[in-house]
C-alpha cells in the first residue's frame, strides 16, 4: 500500500505511523459491519451495521434481552461476533483496548472483596504496555485520584467496595472507566441505582466529557438521555440507528412495542416531535 | 521447653518447614478465597494423592508425584474453570475421586503396602529433611516473586476478569499461573498437615484475615501470619501433649477461627 511513496523522504514505518495516528483520528469511533452474534445457538445480533462518529453520545435502548449488553461487549472487545468486522478508531477492538473506558453492567461482584474504592479506580490504569503491574506510578494513583474526584466519591477512597451503596458503586466504576484516560466510553446502565438528582447529575458530567470522548450509554432513561444524546440506536436483535437524538413512534415501537407507557410518563424534555405526538396522543 | 524442643534438628526443620509453608499459604490462600477456589483446591490437593500412589508403585520421590499429579490437576481444571466458572464443580469432584482412587490402586499394586503413604495423608512435618527444606524454599520464593510482581493484575483478575482482559492483563495465562501455584502450595502443604487438612489451612487464615483488612496485600500478610502463628502453636502443642503435629496445628486453626466467628456474633449482638 505504500508503494508509490518514495523511501527518500519518509521511511516506510514512519509513514506507516503517520498514516496510522491521523487514520485513527479521522476514522469512525466505532464501526460495526455486519456483525452477527449467537450464544448457545440463539441469535443475539443480527447482522448489525453501525457507525459511531467521533465524539458522537450514543445511547443504546430497547427491551430487556434485546442484545443492549452484548452489543456494548461486542464494541468493547470482549465478545468476538461469529460473522462481519468491528473496527474501534480503524483498528480491531482488541488493540484499542487502550482507548476503550469500559464500565460492565453487572455489578454484583464479591461484597466480601477485600478491595479499597482506589484500588478499583487504579484498575483503570492498567495497560498491556507493561507487563506487570507490581506497582502504579505516581502518575496512576494521581489519574485515579482525579476520576475519583469528578465522580464525587475521592472522600471514600480508602473506603473498602463492599460498604458503598449502589449508587456509589457505579459511580466508582465510572471513575474506573474514566481513569485510564479513554477516548471512547462505553457504559453499560450506569444509573439504574443512582437517585434522579444523581442521574442528572452525572448525565451533565457526561455532557462535558462528550466534548473530548465519544460516549455509548445502555440506558432505560430514554428522558433522561434524550436531552444529551447525538444519536439512538434500538436494539432488538436487529439495531435501528438513529442519527438523531429525536426518538420516534417507529423506533418505540420496534424497541419497546409501547409507546404508550412512554408518552404516558409526564415527559421531562419533549422527545417527539410535535406533530406526532397530537396526532397519536395515545 | 520450647528450646529444649528446637535442640532436636528434627523440630528446627518442622518449624523451618511451617513457616517457607505459612508465608506460601498466606499469599495463595488469600488468592484462593477471594477467588472461591476452595472446592477446586481440594480437587488439586486429593488429585496429587494418585501422584503419591504412583511414586510409591514406580519408586520416585513422592514429592515428584505429587508435583506432576497436582500440576496436571491444576492445568486441567484451569482450561475448565477458564470460561465458566459455575460450571466447573463436577468436573473438579471427578477428579478428586479419580485421584485418590488412583492412589489407592496404586498403593494397592506396589508389594508390601508403604507404610509412609498414611504420613501424606496427615501430615509428616517432624520428617522434614533439609532437601525438602530447599525445594520448598525454593517454591515460596517462586510464589512471592509472582505475588509480588504480578500483585495489580491478580488483584484485577480476581475482582473482575472481564474489565481486566480489556486493560492488556494476561488473563489466560495468569488464571493457569494461579492455578499452578495453588498446586505447588499443595505439593509443599503435603508435607506439613497432610493432603486431608489442606484444604482448612488455605481458607481458615485468609478467611479471618478478609474480615479484619480491606485490601489484597494485608490479607496475605495476615494470613501468613496467622499460619505461622498456628503452625508454631501448634507444633508446640504436638510436642507438649506428644500428638500428631498436622492434627494439633489444624485444631488450633480451628479453635482461633471458630473463636473468631464467636467474637463477631457476640459483637454483632451487642
Amino acid at each position: 500500500m505504500d508503494a508509490g511513496l518514495p523511501a527518500s523522504r519518509t521511511t516506510v514505518p514512519e509513514h506507516r505511523a503517520f498514516c496510522k495516528a491521523t487514520m485513527a483520528e479521522d476514522k469512525p469511533a466505532i464501526e460495526l459491519d455486519r456483525v452477527s452474534f449467537s450464544f448457545n445457538g440463539r441469535n443475539v445480533l443480527e447482522n448489525v451495521s453501525l457507525t459511531v462518529n467521533q465524539r458522537d453520545f450514543l445511547a443504546v435502548i430497547g427491551p430487556n434481552g434485546g442484545g443492549k449488553t452484548t452489543l456494548i461487549k461486542v464494541m468493547a472487545g470482549l465478545l468476538k461476533p461469529q460473522q462481519g468486522t468491528v473496527r474501534v478508531r480503524g483498528e480491531k477492538p482488541a488493540d484499542a483496548a487502550r482507548h476503550i473506558g469500559y464500565m460492565p453492567q453487572d455489578l454484583h461482584l464479591e461484597k466480601d472483596f477485600p478491595i479499597t474504592v482506589m484500588d478499583v479506580a487504579l484498575m483503570g490504569r492498567m495497560t498491556h504496555h507493561r507487563l506487570f503491574h507490581g506497582r502504579y506510578t505516581r502518575e496512576d494513583k494521581k489519574a485515579a485520584a482525579e476520576a475519583l474526584e469528578r465522580l464525587e466519591i475521592l472522600d471514600l477512597a480508602d473506603q473498602r467496595v463492599g460498604r458503598l451503596s449502589g449508587g456509589q458503586r457505579q459511580r466508582l466504576f465510572i471513575a474506573r472507566a474514566l481513569a485510564g484516560d479513554p477516548k471512547i466510553l462505553l457504559l453499560d446502565e450506569p444509573t439504574s441505582s443512582v437517585d434522579p438528582e444523581g442521574q442528572t447529575r452525572l448525565y451533565r458530567l457526561l455532557k462535558e466529557l462528550n466534548e473530548t470522548m465519544t460516549i455509548v450509554v445502555v440506558s432505560h432513561d430514554l428522558m433522561v438521555l434524550s436531552s444529551y444524546v447525538t444519536s439512538v440506536a434500538c436494539v432488538a436483535r436487529h439495531v435501528h440507528h438513529h442519527d438523531s437524538a429525536e426518538i420516534t413512534e417507529g423506533m418505540l415501537e420496534d424497541a419497546y412495542h409501547c409507546p404508550v407507557e412512554i408518552i404516558a410518563h409526564g415527559v421531562p424534555h419533549r422527545v417527539f416531535r410535535t406533530h406526532t405526538y397530537e396526532k397519536e396522543p395515545e | 521447653m520450647l528450646l529444649e524442643a528446637l535442640s532436636h534438628e528434627f523440630m528446627r526443620n518442622a518449624l523451618y518447614a511451617g513457616l517457607l509453608a505459612s508465608a506460601t499459604c498466606g499469599v495463595i490462600g488469600a488468592l484462593v478465597v477471594v477467588n472461591r477456589l476452595a472446592f477446586l483446591s481440594g480437587g488439586i490437593a486429593h488429585a496429587a494423592y494418585g501422584g503419591v500412589g504412583m511414586a510409591f508403585f514406580f519408586g520416585f520421590s513422592p514429592l515428584l508425584g505429587t508435583l506432576g499429579f497436582s500440576l496436571a490437576a491444576a492445568l486441567v481444571m484451569a482450561g475448565i474453570t477458564l470460561r465458566s466458572k459455575g460450571r466447573s464443580d463436577t468436573v473438579v469432584g471427578v477428579l478428586w475421586a479419580a485421584g485418590m482412587a488412583a492412589g489407592v490402586i496404586f498403593a494397592d499394586l506396589t508389594p508390601g503396602y508403604p507404610a509412609d503413604l498414611m504420613s501424606y495423608l496427615f501430615g509428616s512435618i517432624l520428617t522434614v529433611g533439609h532437601e525438602d527444606l530447599w525445594v520448598m524454599g525454593t517454591m515460596c520464593a517462586g510464589v512471592l516473586f509472582v505475588a509480588v510482581f504480578w500483585h495489580n493484575d491478580l488483584l484485577a483478575l480476581s475482582y473482575d476478569p472481564d474489565f481486566a482482559r480489556l486493560r492488556g492483563v494476561p488473563v489466560t495465562f495468569l488464571h493457569f499461573l494461579l492455578l499452578c501455584m495453588i498446586a505447588l502450595a499443595v505439593v509443599m502443604l503435603v508435607r506439613v498437615v497432610g493432603l486431608i487438612l489442606i484444604v482448612a489451612f488455605l481458607t481458615i487464615p485468609p478467611y479471618m484475615a478478609e474480615q479484619w483488612t480491606s485490601s489484597l496485600a494485608r490479607v496475605m500478610a495476615l494470613s501468613a501470619l496467622l499460619c505461622a502463628v498456628f503452625t508454631v502453636t501448634g507444633l508446640a502443642v504436638s510436642y507438649a501433649l506428644n500428638l500428631t503435629s498436622g492434627a494439633s496445628i489444624i485444631l488450633v486453626a480451628a479453635a482461633a477461627f471458630f473463636a473468631d466467628l464467636a467474637v463477631a456474633r457476640l459483637r454483632q449482638n451487642a
